[in-house]
């Protein structure tokens, strides 16, 4: 018994490093356009079907094809934050950033469906079955691969922020736009290229989650939906929180897993209510300076 | 004299910063009291505490001799503390009118005829029907004002309530501040603009980083070393003659 | 001058009160005609599929009207109402199922369903709305998911199965006749209320919460007990629309009870008509449902319905940005007074200093208007 829990909350955790890579591009988008991008499901999918073509007409390795899928997917978010979103303004912005997004996402999963059909797929390789066995518990190989990659993004995203010029410009949006500015920082651009990295992550979160679950056109719902969650538990806008979190609500649905795997997915959405009663903000959160 | 508006001792930090340190001020009731500094001396935090935005690490605050300290925003107004913002709050998608009646404790006709009666007090009752987002800065200054009285509060905050408003509307205001004074309202007004200050309170208090550094009449007030240090700085204030002196 | 600038005032005064009445006057006309249409309406169209339409039209104008009444008013956009739709139409088909309720006494149980909204609603709303907008509306998600997972993995609910409505003792044809007058009676009943709400008190602080809600604090506006009430009433009439729904289409799953695609068409709709308006939401479902329902139905194998929606969404969000009823508004008053001065509306730029009150009329009247 006690096996099988230890087991569960290593698979939790690797499972959990595969979520949030798909999780940070979205507390990433939030915490400098203030937008909770609906369609980063759908985009999680594009990006396993973009790999999944790379792979099965190319034959080109999963992990290399994301040289080509991270430039790609980027350039394709720059063009839904230019063309869409970033002409919204007023009020009802809340709303009509997600009714746009959500449009957004409905669009390209209406494509999906008509090129590639209702049929579920998966990406394939040498490693996708194969694991280690390390102390007694299995690890997948390429949950260990996904986590180094989760890994990496994270720490490549970081020195992004904090240690380039563009970053500073992030993090300046990010706390204040008029001050932003007024020093001379192009926030249009700089909105634009942070949507791109958001969605630009979500090719190395597509390709991992197409190599651990069969996909089909219609699961970025379920994906947003426990992308959402995530991310508000961790806090909006901290990539830090959004880790944390992935981390924690998957250890914990792999643990319930273990008694029922029915229920497993409401303790998921059951845990965010309940950690937001007791703390509104999520585990990182900023406090709320902005007024309602 | 006695204080009807009193804090004690209020500790407030953002995180590393102290916006507030064992700030104690006392106003009287009755009375039109100051509230100077120099920026990010605190002003605006106070008010915050006081008037339940902002929760105080350390101190209290009381209202005659009830203590209201870190009590809900509606509450702190149920209990007669009306306040404005230094960059007006109202509004934008009601029409004047109704923002009027937002702070109205009834509703039906005897509202209205008040709210109404407020309009014309600060002169913007021709305006009654328009949405509140298309006035100007002054008048939406007045709106704000408006509809802090409409519940006839005891004690009345304001926020730079000159701030960023040509001359005539300045005088306009003040006028209107002395004769709700006259009627037996008391005033806590943050302001940098020294002569509306000085002309208009009978006591001020100075803040720096905080704390309080000094407190009292305003003629007073304008030649204490310490509130020239407080906005000069150390050692211009040690140079400059004192404006007493210059005669 | 004075006693001149006097008499214009009043003159003026008297012709806006002549053509405010007389807008009350044609406002009046027409929604009697409305009515009477309305009640006519499947004397004139007696096909099944036609009144079918009408049928789903009118739910949808009930239930996106009860979400407009809090989320239009409040701002606080809800994607979690299909918890109450869905909960409202599983109430009734256990009740019925479990109390062998059978012919027109499952009527009857439409209280009961609402209840349940209601007592969903409470908790429901306490934890929802302590946070910000942007997590409001991922709870309203999170609990959404909750629920429609709970159907599946309940017995009592019927699982994917589901529930079924037991039979109605009427003919095919008097069928969607008497289900288009309940629900018309819902659409209606559901209007009023919300029209009711706009004109009180209650719809005051709502929409003062919507455009400022510390500050509507600061004054005196109870925020949560304001924002929970509202959110209970609106929760309580969705769930009884959904008992409406279930009655009709006989039959519910977790899928079509709880229908992620439930909420964003309400959105969509009181978007399209006019966010917090209380005409809008209905014109905008009057408009989507029936294209919905025909796109369904039609384009039951592909995806190209989904491809559509989607870029209606887009379409009206970038170009009827403010919605269909407001926007229509504006033009209205733009012919109205193209051409003559100001009269009765005020000029936003008045760049003189607000005088002391008796002089303040006079200018603001001179001006014109942008």
């Amino acid at each position: 018994m006690a096996r099988e829990i230890y087991q569960a909350i290593v698979d939790g955790v690797l499972v959990g490093g595969v979520y949030a890579l798909m999780a940070v591009g979205l507390t990433l988008i939030f915490g400098v356009l203030d937008i909770i991008n609906i369609a980063q499901g759908v985009l999680v999918i594009l990006g396993a079907y973009l790999s999944y073509v790379l792979s099965t007409r190319l034959h080109i390795d999963l992990f290399v094809g994301l040289l080509v899928t991270v430039p790609a997917m980027f350039v394709i978010g720059v063009i839904i934050q230019w063309a869409f979103i970033r002409r919204l303004r007023g009020r009802e912005r809340t709303s009509m950033t997600l009714l746009v997004t959500y449009a957004v996402a409905l669009i390209i999963e209406g494509i999906l469906y008509e090129i590639f059909g209702p049929n579920p797929k998966q990406l394939n390789a040498s490693y996708v079955q194969s694991s280690v066995r390390i102390f007694g518990f299995y690890l997948s190989d390429i949950y260990l691969y996904g986590f180094a990659l989760a890994v990496l993004m994270v720490v490549a995203i970081y020195l992004l922020l904090y240690r380039t010029t563009f970053g500073r410009s992030v993090r300046a949006t990010m706390q204040d736009e008029t001050a932003a500015r007024l020093v001379g920082i192009d926030v249009n651009r700089v909105a634009a290229l942070t949507f791109g990295v958001g969605v630009a992550v979500t090719a190395a979160g597509g390709m991992m989650f197409g190599a651990t679950n069969s996909f089909n056109p219609n699961s970025g719902y379920d994906l947003i939906s426990r992308l959402l969650a995530i991310v508000i538990l961790g806090g909006l806008g901290s990539i830090g929180g959004a880790l944390a979190a992935s981390v924690f609500m998957l250890t914990v649905e792999s643990l319930v897993d273990i008694w029922s795997p029915e229920w497993a997915i409401v303790v998921f959405y059951a845990a965010l209510v309940i950690v937001l009663v007791i703390r509104p903000t999520g585990f990182f959160g900023r406090q709320p300076v902005r007024a309602q | 004299m006695t204080a009807l508006l009193r804090t004690e001792g209020v500790r407030k930090a953002y995180g590393g910063v102290h916006a507030l340190d064992s700030c104690t001020v006392e106003i009287d009731e009755g009375s039109v009291a100051g509230l100077i500094g120099p920026n990010g001396s605190g002003k605006t935090t106070l008010f915050n505490v006081i008037t339940g935005y902002a929760k105080a690490d350390a101190g209290q605050v009381y209202l005659a001799d009830k203590r209201i300290t870190n009590i809900a925003p509606e509450k702190v107004f149920a209990h007669g503390i009306g306040r404005t913002f230094q960059l007006t709050r109202i509004f934008a998608s009601l029409t004047v009118l109704e923002n009027m009646l937002v702070a109205s404790k009834h509703g039906g006709a005897a509202a209205r005829s008040r709210a109404m009666e407020q309009l014309e007090f600060v002169g913007i009752a021709g305006h009654h029907a328009a949405l509140a987002g298309t006035l100007s800065y002054g008048q939406r200054k007045l709106l704000e004002l408006a509809y802090v009285l409409v519940s006839d509060p005891a004690v009345i905050l304001l926020d730079e309530p000159a701030g960023g408003v040509n001359l005539s509307l300045v005088n306009h205001i003040t006028d209107r501040i002395r004769e709700l004074n006259a009627a037996g309202k008391t005033f806590l007004i943050v302001e940098h603009n020294m002569e509306f200050v000085m002309g208009l309170c009978d006591r001020v208090t100075v803040l720096d980083s905080g704390a309080v550094v000094a407190a009292g009449p305003p003629a007073i007030i304008r030649t204490d070393r310490r509130v020239l240090n407080a906005y000069l700085g150390d050692d211009l204030a040690d140079d400059d003659p004192h404006p007493g002196e210059q005669a | 001058m004075k006693a001149d600038t006097v008499k214009a005032e009043e003159a003026t005064a008297r012709t806006r009160a002549a053509s405010v009445s007389r807008q009350r006057v044609v406002a009046g006309l027409a929604l009697i005609v409305l009515a009477v249409a309305a009640i006519e309406f499947p004397l004139v169209f007696s096909s099944p599929v036609v009144t079918n339409y009408a049928i789903y039209a009118l739910i949808f104008v009930a239930a996106v009207s009860a979400w407009n009444l809090f989320s239009g008013f409040s701002g606080y956009i809800s994607l979690g109402h299909a918890v109450f739709f869905g909960s409202g139409a599983y109430t009734v088909g256990i009740a019925a199922r479990d109390w062998h309720v059978n012919g027109v006494a499952v009527f009857a149980l439409l209280p009961l369903a609402a209840a349940v909204g209601a007592v969903i609603a409470v908790p429901f709303g306490l934890v929802a709305l302590r946070v910000r907008r942007h997590t409001f509306i991922v709870i309203t998600i999170a609990v959404f998911f909750i629920f429609q997972l709970m159907a599946y993995n309940f017995s009592f609910t019927g699982g994917s199965v589901g529930v079924s409505a037991p039979f109605l003792p009427w003919s095919p044809t008097s069928f969607n006749d008497h289900f288009y007058y309940i629900t018309l009676a819902c659409a209606a009943g559901t209007i009023v209320i919300a029209f009711l709400i706009r004109r009180a008190r209650f719809g005051l602080q709502l929409r003062a919460i919507r455009d400022d809600e510390d500050r509507a604090r600061g004054l005196g506006v109870h925020a949560m007990r304001v924002k929970l009430s509202a959110f209970v009433l609106s929760g309580t009439i969705t769930a009884l629309v959904g008992g409406v729904w279930f009655l009709y289409l006989t039959q519910v799953q977790p899928p079509s009870g709880f229908d992620p695609l439930f909420d964003l068409s309400l959105v969509l709709m009181a978007f399209l008509g006019g966010l917090g308006t209380i005409a809008g939401p209905v014109l905008g479902a009057l408009i989507i449902e029936p294209g919905q329902l025909y796109l369904t139905i039609k384009y039951t194998n592909g995806y190209l319905s989904e491809i559509l929606l989607g870029v209606l969404f887009l379409v009206i969000v970038l170009f009827v940005p403010r919605g269909l009823v407001p926007t229509a508004g504006e033009w209205i008053r733009r012919l109205r007074t193209r051409g003559r001065p100001a009269s009765g509306t005020v000029s936003p730029a008045t760049s003189a200093p607000p005088a002391p009150p008796e002089a303040s009329e006079a200018p603001a009247r001179e001006a014109r208007t942008t």
